[in-house]
């Protein structure tokens, strides 16, 4: 499926989503009519599905991050969606996963500062619909975050 | 913009600046000084992990089981250091970090948790969950 060329061109785009393709060209030893034939087929076979900006939250005055630990209520059959469909109306989550395991659910919930999340948490968050258990784990500091894969 | 970017940071400042209303050149500065600012801190390639062959992914709670004695600089720069733990967060609650882990199946996870992650100094109780699906949400702007 992919070989070791997709692979340097996906580990160098990666690093740098904005890599131009002469850049790519030169760093993967090949013309760039060949990197460019090859970015259209990782596009169009959709292993690259775009790129996005990643926003810094603390610069823009949100202090705080927590990560809420959700159990839902599961003799409730639409517990899932309905939890999920209420969360999304909340401005302040920005990432909505569910799992298999001890959590049934988790939220990214950024605030501006203690008082604003207490605010957010207690208005917003515990009015949310299905919960059974809540377990909050707020960020001291990121030490790594980089998503990228390691191909 | 900062919708727009989150949405597609692939567009041209033409076409950026055709949706916002703005000229070309107003576009290029506005979000140049979104950069400088630290606002925009970078762009996220989006890859079908599962294509690319890393079928799983991991959230981990870890605690550590020997507070004081272990050299918080050392665990991070050596977990850090495992290309298949992508985000390090330390945190406050019921554990000390939380790791988001991938994987090409849960034996290769299973390799990782054993063999690199359970065989760190100070490392006490781990927990893990495994992601089923993700979203991720514009915020508050």
């Amino acid at each position: 499926m992919l070989d070791d060329v997709d692979r340097r061109l996906l580990r160098l785009l990666q690093a740098d989503p904005a890599t131009s393709v002469p850049d790519l060209a030169g760093a993967a030893g090949l013309t760039a009519a060949r990197i460019t034939r090859r970015l259209d087929r990782l596009r169009q076979d959709r292993i690259i599905q775009g790129s996005h900006a990643i926003i810094n939250w603390p610069a823009l005055g949100y202090a705080v991050s927590v990560s809420l630990r959700i159990t839902l209520d599961k003799t409730v059959a639409r517990a899932f969606d309905e939890f999920i469909e209420a969360a999304r109306a909340v401005a302040e989550v920005i990432e909505i996963q569910t799992f298999l395991g001890r959590v049934d659910v988790r939220l990214s919930l950024i605030a501006k500062d203690l008082a604003d999340y207490q605010r957010i948490y207690r208005e917003q968050v515990l009015t949310l619909p299905h919960i059974a258990d809540i377990e909050a784990l707020m960020t001291v500091a990121t030490v790594k975050s980089d998503e990228s894969l390691p191909l | 913009m900062l919708r727009a970017l989150v949405a597609n940071a692939d567009q041209s400042t033409t076409q950026l600046g055709q949706k916002l209303g703005l000229s070309q050149p107003a576009t290029w500065r506005r979000m140049r000084r979104l950069q400088d600012a630290g606002i925009i801190a970078g762009r996220r390639l989006v890859l079908d992990a599962e294509k690319v062959g890393f079928g799983v992914t991991v959230f981990l709670g870890v605690k550590l089981a020997t507070k004081g004695r272990v050299s918080l600089e050392d665990f991070e720069r050596a977990i850090g250091a495992i290309p298949e733990v992508q985000t390090v967060d330390h945190v406050l609650g019921l554990y000390d970090y939380r790791l988001r882990v991938v994987a090409r199946d849960l034996a290769d996870f299973e390799r990782v948790l054993r063999r690199r992650i359970m065989t760190m100094p100070g490392v006490g109780d781990v927990e893990a969950n495994v992601l089923l699906s993700e979203e991720r949400r514009p915020g508050p702007i």
